[in-house]
């Protein structure tokens, strides 16, 4: 391709991208497919990609609960443990335990937690969740989840990259590298925090070695939402706009003369920085939201307006094409005192994280989005005691716990898998992170052995060299 | 016939670009790991099921006991295909799991093509791939002979123009005086040029010369070196704690590097310096290598788990940065396409497992000194702040249940925990525990003391804690310290008093022991000389950077080629192994790593033939005429432009701005990043205060890198996570960046000192002449084609939009900067800051043309 044909085809991409947004891309990667763009590096990395086949999911919403939340106080109820509450259970049902504090000789820890049946389903859920009661119908319960970690960083890269090891790309990365985004005028995939950060910190959005085009943009809870988004003081909105024409037309004269497409990309993203500097405020303002929509999230309601705030944000980034946000919540880590420390996180989180689903199905767009909740790993069934007269908690539990996915193919109102009666361990229909990875690429139209990335020499993946698509899962 | 013998007799671009040649299928590529994965089990080395074998070309043709398999050409008469297909009744292979309509689709092709075998096995009397171009030995081939003789300025243009000769192309024009000032300037230093115009006088190769002495050399080329051995200032997993004394590691590199440290003994020193007969401070410095291992010291760690995790880390890095082979695959099972078994992979582990984390001191000039005459104080101080809160007392007690809870595990939790975590907190905290406190050394007395007075919580009643005091001691103490004139201390290893056996670990599982094994290096490369019984850490640093190893050479002068040209003459310079990409210039290559190692494995000697040949100094611009044929740029027809790295955009921009601090080396810095950034860490717990004075305005190399929350200018330009060897950085080009250096506060503050700098070097000057000065600055050139124009037109309407608003014409340039008092007028000044602004973010200012 000649440089004079390489620029006719940027005047058209920018006249798409300004005129048809979305739909324009998907005319810019189909002519961009067929022409060949020669240098790998010039492509925009986040122009669309086709799926590996139809896709039931667009959009992926990760509400990611980091430290682990208690899985037979919340979704998982146990009545068995009752019998043996303040006992410690013989050795050889401890055998297996992967323990990271206490001793299989700790005393078992009933749940106080009542249970109800929810909704036509039946799902049980327990009395901290009430909003989730109300939505049990929409969403599946996966009671037999399982990882291979025991400590929270490791546990963290291992739900999120498939890997203990930090430094592989996570799963918001590998769906924008695999799909791309819809979205021109936002990152393709957006986190967004509230409470404590969380173990694994930026390796949890990381892109690892893909480009970092993919990692996960933290949306910030104070100052500019995205970094260096507002101009610097004193630069107006006119005086920014002057100053990118002017710098438009001097690299328009140095692509004419060097003919390196690499500038016209440069171009074209200085031109989307300055539309993203109009766009996410616009994101932001909620004044287009009804009373009833932001009260159903608990927005300016405490404690869970920083909560709720984050998933309508989600709602709206979804609806303007971002391909994945990431909601980090921390910390579940509860040692000590978890009656307390369940409550508290499940006052911020449930309300918000109900209304999500419920909003998103009134607006048609739960078909398309898929929505996963939950940590890294789950909570022991015995307690935990760091001092004396401390109240008690739960270790950390890797062998069967509790997630919650809802809406883009999955079939809601069920509960699939089973852990024992004393909650060692799953023991029906497991459902290790990498199953659960290949299940979420699956729903998003890709097949997580054909999703890879070629570093060092090896192709690899999401699911590393194991996973399988889950089938109790899918509607 | 292999690899190079086949591109050079096609002559095709399609055989040496397999990219490019993706439509047809490759044996070593394609076919080879199906059979690997699905066949050689019992058609391979071991096993000839049938009179079978598919690893090996001349077996595979002869085929089994029933004929041949494969009819090359015709994969419909290969009984291969109708034996994978199942085809005429015959059994299907392979028995069990089937191969996929895909896998057998790439066979047939591969069949029909013509089963050319390009990968290992070539014949059946040569070791598995010995005939593969990264294990060959080097030879220095002969310089070709070339038409047009001219051009040629050193051997590497021989090399190249022959090439392009063969396929009738010629070479590009030479780029002007001021981009090849700019150029080599920012390749060599990752600096602008201080004078072009004082730079562009001087004879070319001269301006090489000075810039491989200048001092900036060093802090240019660790980048790349830093890279690859991961190098950051903290642990990485969860609390991410900070490595106050890495940077003595990262020092030496620099001044390694600066004073051409032949790259034997470069490798040596970091491999085992500690082992060097005799060795020095500054070698015990270099085998911080290790130490760039990420670190895990969460509660409930198995500390053996993440040991092992770091031996095995610091294997697959050694590997990658000297062998450029990634031998992680073979932690679980033979490598599926390389020639490197578990066993293999077990004996080079067995290198790393014998070592043991050590802080040394190592004192930077003049330290010593105010050291010794302040320790007999500081001793007799801290001696009585332990007597104040009558620590000799209670530490011993607590060290004796301590060692007993050690012994006695699931008895009294607390001290479980407490001996648990002494292990993840402090480093070798277990073992400075158990010598004797007359045997320790002050530091280690002091490490653990401190410890015991921040830990005691855990195992005494918070009213009896609060009773000892040990908060307030412990306050002491730290103010004792930070008064203290210490030494710089570095990161090393030493042998672990007890050495660990070491196994081969079926499925790489750390708590799974197979086979026992003792160190050695892989098989399919030359053995190392070693004494009996078994090759010592020693002798694998000499072996690594010897003429008989094949690949450390090569490696290392692609990387330096990498440098220059944006991609290696090995394209993927992280694979020399069967999945790497054939070289583009084979001789060139070869000729190179023998240069460098006939050299004394001199550096510099390469980095100098590099940017003075005449294939370096070549234009940038893209040819029409080779677009179509050589898209990627292999045949290096022409220079490339290339982004530069993030350390540079940052160095060139406060360099330009006049506010750069170029003081050489040193502990790491913290420029300013906006609030909430750090705030993304664990529970919030990393800290970023500001680093005081012009120690914000240090180069790039020297800002702290903090693994979970890396500083964001640096990510959001391609410096990737430092978790894993990184050989090529990405060159992104995102929004992202466009916001960042439009809008952080950083940046903008440099458009400033260029507006600054500009008016003040140019009193009383008309505003062409201010702009010459401000293109001379930025881009080593003076304007061209309309850009004065566009520019001045800018400056008017800038103006315009000022005029009638002091507060922002002061927000752009605080006025009590313009010393002078000229020019006068508060708008001008400020459109000024605009021009700036403008210029430092050109296409071309962040590129090397």
């Amino acid at each position: 391709m000649t440089s004079a044909q390489y620029r006719s085809i940027q005047t058209r991409r920018s006249f798409l991208d300004t005129c048809a947004g979305g739909l324009g891309t998907v005319g810019l990667a189909h002519l961009m497919g067929i022409e060949g763009v020669t240098a790998a590096e010039s492509r925009d990395p986040l122009a669309l990609r086709n799926p590996h086949f139809a896709p039931q999911a667009k959009n992926l919403i990760f509400l990611f609960m980091a430290g682990a939340p208690s899985q037979m106080d919340l979704f998982d109820p146990k009545p068995g443990l009752k019998e043996w509450h303040g006992e410690a259970l013989p050795a050889s049902l401890t055998k297996d335990l992967n323990l990271a504090f206490i001793k299989p000789t700790a005393k078992v820890l009933a749940s106080p937690r009542e249970f109800s049946r929810c909704g036509q389903s039946g799902t049980e859920i327990s009395d901290y969740l009430p909003h989730l009661q109300g939505v049990a119908d929409d969403i599946c319960v996966v009671r037999s989840m399982q990882t291979d970690q025991v400590n929270h960083h490791p546990g963290q890269s291992m739900l999120m990259s498939g890997s203990p090891l930090v430094g592989r790309p996570t799963v918001g990365a590998w769906l924008t590298y695999g799909l791309g985004s819809e979205s021109r005028n936002l990152p393709g995939f957006v986190v967004l925090s509230s409470g404590r950060g969380a173990s694994g910190g930026s390796s949890n959005f990381s892109s690892g070695f893909l480009p970092s085009s993919y990692a996960g943009v933290p949306f910030r809870k104070s100052g500019d939402p995205i970094l260096y988004l507002s101009n610097p003081q004193g630069v107006s909105r006119e005086s920014q706009q002057l100053s990118l024409e002017t710098l438009r037309l001097l690299n328009a004269e140095n692509q004419e003369r060097t003919g390196d497409p690499q500038i016209a990309s440069r171009m074209a993203n200085y031109e989307l920085a300055f539309r993203m500097q109009a766009s996410a405020p616009e994101l932001l303002d909620f004044s287009d939201e009804s009373q009833s929509t932001k009260d159903s999230y608990g927005i300016e309601q405490e404690p869970t307006n920083a909560y709720g705030t984050n998933c309508l944000l989600a709602r709206r980034m979804v609806e303007r094409g971002v391909r994945v946000v990431m909601l980090i919540h921390a910390s579940w880590d509860d040692h000590t005192n978890l009656d307390e420390g369940l409550k508290k996180n499940c006052d911020i989180t449930d309300k918000p994280a109900a209304a999500l689903v419920r909003d998103l199905k009134q607006r048609g767009l739960l078909d398309e989005t898929l929505v996963v909740w939950g940590g890294e790993f789950g909570r022991t069934s015995l307690g935990q005691l760091k001092h004396v007269g401390d109240k008690v908690g739960r270790d950390h539990h890797p062998n069967g716990y509790s997630m919650w996915l809802a809406g883009g193919g999955v079939k809601g109102g069920q509960a699939v898998g089973a852990t024992d009666d004393l909650a060692l361990k799953a023991v029906e229909d497991p459902v290790h992170v990498h199953d659960l990875q290949a299940t979420v690429l699956h729903l998003m139209g890709l097949d997580h052995e054909r999703l890879t990335y070629r570093h060092m020499g090896r192709d690899f993946r999401l699911t590393d060299v194991s996973g399988a698509v889950v089938n109790k899962l899918l509607a | 016939m292999n690899m190079t013998a086949k591109v050079l007799a096609l002559g095709t671009f399609a055989a040496v670009l397999p990219l490019a040649s993706a439509d047809k299928v490759s044996f070593s590529q394609d076919v080879e790991p199906i059979f690997r994965q699905h066949c050689l089990i019992c058609h391979g080395e071991a096993l000839q099921q049938s009179g079978l074998r598919l690893d090996r070309r001349d077996s595979a043709m002869r085929g089994g006991n029933s004929g041949t398999v494969v009819e090359p050409g015709d994969p419909a008469a290969s009984a291969l295909i109708k034996r994978l297909e199942g085809a005429g009744g015959l059994q299907q292979m392979p028995p069990g799991r089937h191969l996929s309509e895909a896998e057998i689709e790439t066979i047939r092709t591969w069949i029909a093509e013509g089963a050319a075998w390009d990968g290992s096995g070539e014949s059946q009397d040569s070791p598995a791939t010995a005939g593969h171009w990264g294990f060959r030995p080097i030879r220095r081939p002969a310089v070709p002979q070339v038409m047009d003789t001219q051009w040629v300025r050193n051997p590497i243009d021989a090399f190249v123009l022959a090439r392009l000769e063969t396929e009738g192309l010629n070479p590009a024009a030479e780029a002007t005086a001021p981009t090849l000032v700019r150029r080599a300037s920012l390749d060599l230093t990752g600096l602008p040029p201080e004078h072009s115009t004082v730079s562009r006088d001087l004879p070319y190769e001269e301006l090489v010369e000075r810039l491989l002495e200048s001092d900036h050399f060093g802090e240019r080329w660790a980048t790349q070196w830093l890279d690859l051995v991961r190098y950051a200032d903290s642990d990485g997993y969860e609390k991410d704690s900070v490595r106050p004394h890495a940077w003595r590691y990262r020092q030496w590199v620099i001044e390694a590097l600066n004073r051409d440290m032949p790259f034997d003994e470069f490798t040596i020193d970091q491999i085992a310096g500690d082992l060097v007969p005799e060795s020095t401070t500054e070698q015990r410095v270099a085998t911080g290598f290790y130490r760039n291992t990420l670190k895990n010291r969460e509660g409930g760690v198995k500390v053996e788990e993440f040991r092992f995790e770091e031996v095995v880390d610091r294997t697959n890095t050694v590997a990658t940065v000297w062998l450029g082979l990634s031998m992680e695959c073979a932690r679980c099972h033979d490598h599926k396409y390389d020639p490197i078994t578990q066993k293999d992979y077990y004996r080079m582990f067995a290198f790393f497992n014998e070592l043991d984390e050590v802080d040394i001191d190592a004192p930077m000039p003049g330290e010593v000194g105010p050291y010794l005459s302040a320790k007999p104080e500081f001793d007799r101080k801290l001696a009585a702040i332990y007597e104040e809160y009558n620590v000799p007392e209670l530490i011993g007690p607590w060290t004796e249940k301590m060692l007993w809870a050690s012994e006695n595990p699931g008895l009294e939790h607390e001290w479980d925990t407490s001996w648990d975590i002494l292990a993840l907190y402090l480093d070798d905290g277990q073992r400075i525990l158990r010598t004797p406190p007359e045997e320790r050394h002050w530091r280690e007395d002091y490490a653990l003391t401190e410890w015991f007075l921040r830990n005691y919580s855990r195992v005494v009643s918070e009213e009896d804690y609060k009773a000892t005091g040990f908060k307030e001691a412990v306050q002491e103490v730290h103010a004792l310290v930070d008064s203290f004139p210490d030494v710089t201390r570095a990161r090393a290893i030493q042998i672990a008093a007890k050495r660990p056996k070491s196994h081969v670990h079926p499925a790489g599982q750390w708590d799974e022991l197979g086979e026992e094994v003792s160190a050695g290096t892989p098989a399919v490369l030359p053995a190392v000389a070693h004494g009996p019984p078994v090759p010592t850490r020693l002798a694998l640093g000499r072996w690594l950077a010897s003429p008989e190893n094949p690949l450390t050479a090569r490696v290392t002068v692609n990387r330096i080629w990498q440098g220059y040209f944006g991609t290696g003459l090995v394209a993927t310079s992280d694979n020399f192994g069967l999945r790497g990409e054939a070289p583009s210039h084979p001789d060139l290559l070869d000729w190179l790593a023998a240069e460098f190692i006939d050299s004394g494995w001199s550096l510099k000697h390469v980095h100098r033939l590099i940017a003075t040949s005449a294939t370096y100094r070549q234009d940038s611009a893209w040819r029409e005429d080779l677009a179509a044929i050589d898209p990627a740029n292999r045949l290096l027809g022409r220079q490339v432009r290339l982004r530069l790295p993030a350390e540079t955009i940052r160095d060139t921009s406060l360099s330009v701005s006049g506010l750069l601090d170029p003081t050489v080396g040193g502990p790491s810095v913290r420029p300013y990043q906006p609030p909430g950034v750090a705030e993304l860490s664990y529970g919030s717990s990393v800290k970023w205060p500001t680093s005081p004075g012009s120690d914000g305005y240090r180069r790039g190399v020297y800002i702290h890198f903090q693994r979970t929350t890396p500083y964001p200018f640096l990510a959001n330009f391609d410096l990737q996570e430092r978790n894993v060897a990184l050989c090529t950085r990405t060159r992104s080009n995102t929004p992202l960046q466009a916001l960042n250096l439009l809008n952080d506060p950083v940046f903008f503050e440099m458009a400033q000192g260029l507006a600054f700098r500009v008016l003040t070097e140019t009193p009383g000057q008309a505003f062409e002449q201010r702009l010459d000065r401000a293109f001379d600055l930025c881009l080593a050139r003076d304007p061209r084609g309309t850009e004065r124009e566009l520019l001045h037109e800018y400056f008017i309407r800038q103006r315009a939009l000022l005029e009638d608003d002091e507060q922002a014409a002061r927000d752009w340039f605080p006025f009590e900067l313009a010393g002078r008092g000229e020019p006068t007028d508060r708008t001008a000044l400020a459109a000024w800051v605009g021009i700036s602004r403008i210029l430092l973010n050109m296409d071309e200012f962040i590129t090397r043309e």
